[in-house]
Order: C-alpha cells, then sequence, then structure tokens
C-alpha cells in the first residue's frame, strides 16, 4: 500500500546545527548505535505541543545539594552550580524539573558498571533534583567532579562534566547534556565535547566562574544557563482547515 | 524577538541510572492493580542485534479518555484524571529490555482535526546516542484506527509496521532497533 500522504525526510546530517550528529565515529559507541535511516520529519499535533509537567513534585531540600544526602561530607572542593533555564524567546521557564548526575572527586561514578581504581566515596551518591523557580534558576551544592578515563581510544580521559536532564515546555524541547568546567585542558581530545560541530555551541556547554556565585569560606560558584527549545527549526506543514 | 540559541545535547553516557532512576518518575504510569492496566515491554536492540543494556525509554502520552495532562491540551469537555502524568520512564536491564505499566490512550487531534490512533510519544537515550531519539507506538487490536491514523498512513508500510507493537502472551511488546535491517522508524519532532 502507497502511504495517502508522505512527510519530509530529512538525513540527520542536516539537524546538526546545535546538536551533534548521531553518528560521530571518533566517539565509537555511535557506531552501532546511532539510527541511520533519514528522519520522518512530523508536524506537532497536540501529542508534541504538549509534555510531562512537573509542578511541586515531591523533592527534599537534600535532593538539590549533593553534599549533604549522607551522614558525612564528600570529599572534594565544595562547589555551587546554578543557573536559569530558559526558552529560545528568552522566557524564563519555571516548575521545571532538572536532574544531575556526576562522577565524585576522585572521578569514579557510584555504579556497577564503572570500574575505574578510583575510590567511591561513602558521603557521595552523585545524583541531584531540583525545580526551577519563578525566575527559572535552579541551583545545586556538590562536589567538583573528576576527570576519568574510559575505553574509547588509548589514553582517552573525559573532561570533568555534571550530566543534566531537563523537559522544557513540550516533548520536542527534552533535553539531556552535559555541564563542562572552564578551561579544562582534555577538550581537545575529548570526542563527545567535539561532537558538536559548531565552536560556539560548544561552548554554550562551558559553565562559567563567578566571584559573585562564590560563597567566601564555603565553595566556589559557577553559572550555566540552559536554553530550551524544538530541536527542529523549521515547521514544514501549516495545519489546514478541510 | 531574539531568538537564544538553543543549548546542545551531549549523550546520557552509560550512569544515566544514577541521575535518572529512582525518584519521582516511574515505568509503573498507574498501579498495577488498575483494572485497565496494560504492560508494554521491549528489548532495545542495536546495529549487531545485541541488547543495549545501559539505555532508558521514556513515554508520554494522553489519558485513557484522550486528554493530555498538560495546560496547551484545553478541551476541557474530556476529564483529566487525577495523579495520571502521562509520563513515565524505564531504564534497559542488562539484556536489554524495558517495561511499563500503563492504560492504553484515548485517541487525540492531528493537526488538521482529524483523530489519531492511540499512540504513545517514545524517546530513546543511551551511551552512544548523542541526542534523544524519538518514535512513537501504536496498538496492534486497533487495526480500523490505526489505517487512519494520519501518522501512519503518511509511511512506507515497512516503516509503519515498525510502529505497531505485538500482542504477546496478555501484554503488549515493542522492541526498538536503533540501526540496521528492521531499524525502528524515527522522527524528527
Amino acid at each position: 500500500m502507497q502511504p495517502e500522504t508522505t512527510f519530509a525526510r530529512i538525513p540527520d546530517a542536516a539537524l546538526t546545527e546545535t546538536d551533534p550528529p548521531l553518528l560521530h565515529p571518533d566517539y565509537v559507541g555511535t557506531r552501532l548505535r546511532a539510527p541511520k535511516e533519514p528522519l520522518v520529519l512530523l508536524p506537532s499535533s497536540l501529542s508534541e505541543l504538549t509534555g510531562p509537567v512537573f509542578g511541586n513534585g515531591p523533592l527534599r531540600e537534600t535532593d538539590a545539594d549533593l553534599t549533604r544526602q549522607h551522614a558525612g561530607e564528600p570529599l572534594g572542593e565544595r562547589i555551587v552550580v546554578t543557573g536559569r533555564v530558559l526558552g529560545s524567546d528568552g522566557k524564563p521557564l519555571d516548575g521545571q524539573l532538572v536532574e544531575i548526575w556526576q562522577a565524585n572527586a576522585a572521578g569514579r561514578y557510584r555504579h556497577a558498571v564503572d570500574t575505574h581504581d578510583a575510590p567511591l566515596d561513602p558521603n557521595f551518591a552523585g545524583w541531584g533534583r531540583c525545580l526551577t523557580d519563578d525566575d527559572g534558576t535552579y541551583r545545586f551544592t556538590t562536589v567538583l567532579p573528576g576527570a576519568y578515563p574510559w575505553g574509547n581510544h588509548p589514553n582517552a580521559w573525559r573532561p570533568k562534566h555534571i550530566h543534566f536532564s531537563l523537559f522544557g515546555r513540550a516533548f520536542p524541547e527534552r533535553l539531556v547534556t552535559q555541564m563542562y568546567f572552564p578551561g579544562d585542558p582534555l577538550f581537545p581530545f575529548d570526542p563527545i565535547f567535539n561532537s558538536i560541530r559548531d565552536e560556539r555551541a560548544r561552548q554554550r556547554l562551558v559553565s562559567r566562574f563567578e566571584l559573585e556565585l562564590t560563597q567566601s569560606d564555603w565553595a566556589l560558584g559557577f553559572r550555566f544557563d540552559i536554553v530550551l527549545g524544538g530541536r527542529e527549526a523549521t515547521p514544514l506543514e501549516e495545519p489546514h482547515d478541510d | 524577538m531574539t531568538e537564544l540559541a538553543l543549548t546542545p545535547s551531549q549523550t546520557s553516557g552509560p550512569y544515566l541510572e544514577i541521575g535518572l532512576i529512582g525518584g519521582p518518575i516511574s515505568d509503573h504510569l498507574v498501579d498495577q492493580s488498575d483494572p485497565r492496566a496494560i504492560r508494554i515491554s521491549g528489548v532495545l536492540l542495536d546495529g549487531a542485534g545485541d541488547p543495549v543494556p545501559d539505555g532508558m525509554i521514556e513515554i508520554w502520552q494522553a489519558n485513557a479518555a484522550g486528554r493530555y495532562a498538560h495546560p496547551a491540551d484545553d478541551r476541557e469537555e474530556i476529564p483529566v484524571e487525577e495523579g495520571f502524568t502521562g509520563f513515565g520512564r524505564s531504564a534497559t536491564d542488562g539484556t536489554g529490555r524495558f517495561a511499563f505499566v500503563t492504560v492504553k490512550p484515548g485517541r487525540v487531534p492531528w493537526v488538521d482535526g482529524r483523530l489519531q490512533a492511540p499512540h504513545l510519544l517514545v524517546g530513546v537515550f543511551a551511551r552512544g546516542l548523542m541526542k534523544r531519539v524519538a518514535t512513537r507506538m501504536y496498538f496492534p487490536d486497533e487495526e480500523a484506527t490505526n489505517a487512519e491514523d494520519p501518522v501512519l498512513v503518511g509511511l512506507e508500510s515497512d516503516e509503519r509496521a515498525t510502529l505497531v507493537a505485538r500482542a504477546d502472551d496478555g501484554a503488549l511488546r515493542f522492541d526498538i532497533v536503533l540501526q540496521g535491517r528492521g531499524q525502528t522508524t524515527f522522527f524528527a519532532v
């Protein structure tokens, strides 16, 4: 049976102005996992104009303070990571669930698959959650994650990073990404960071050190603002009235 | 109006469970004891046909009456359902398997007002996926509505086949193939 209507097909490579391409062979993990068929471009129906709403979900205060989730304090440099979640129109997004996860100060994740020979920290689980306030602001207290080796190529090391998960206002705006720290010497060697082709886009993942956020005698402060929007900028089909 | 540049995507990596599983979002959108409960499970597969043990699947759906729990769905004549968020997530296990307990969603309109067949939006994350990929799952016992669904009728039959779950011993089975023969149809949304 022939299709009754047809949708445009776009190769993933055409959608990489901001995001990395699905297939980036330098990152070996993409080779067998990147879909290779062109994507089917769908107009946004009500299904795509909606998405999960979290309101005031059941979060605890310590969910946003990764240094206070255990009996003792984790080792490492204490840091504050904060910023605003904005729509591409500049509107602050309030009530947004922000989820993070990261390695400990030694560069080790508390996960069965992580076998890096660095110590676990009994006082650090490495996850955090919070909701943005009316101004779109989120805020976490944590420790600076360590760099760690991975098996992608000989002597491969990931730059220090914190994983971020965000939702936006509707299903297409969902984003999982990584926040980096300024001046990391590993940037030129990391295929994941460099999978983003545009230098300016890459720099949008690098947090800024700010003395104003730094709390005297307590914690260094880093700012990371996040902008969410539809990943496909061009609307290709207008609703019609028949 | 100034358009702000979007924040780029990066892979979730292999440790996404630390941050994304065990929190307020569950793989049970309703309780198993709900008489309407259905079970959907599947395996996430890579281009070699091997299971992906470090992935995560998310679903977004309307409630059983066909209303989304979101302010953009303002069709007051259709009831919202207290406690039903319409959103769930399931990490894949060591065998690449994910599973949800939910209800079959009602039909919701397409951009031109025609009704879509009951469907879930599905998002896939994993180590090696640079960004989320998105697909849809349809129901095998909805032959008549599937035959008039505006998305399904716009696809080739082999593409369409990858989007319809199959009945499997009282549950629904929906495997997701990331690459190669039988690749699931993914959408730019």
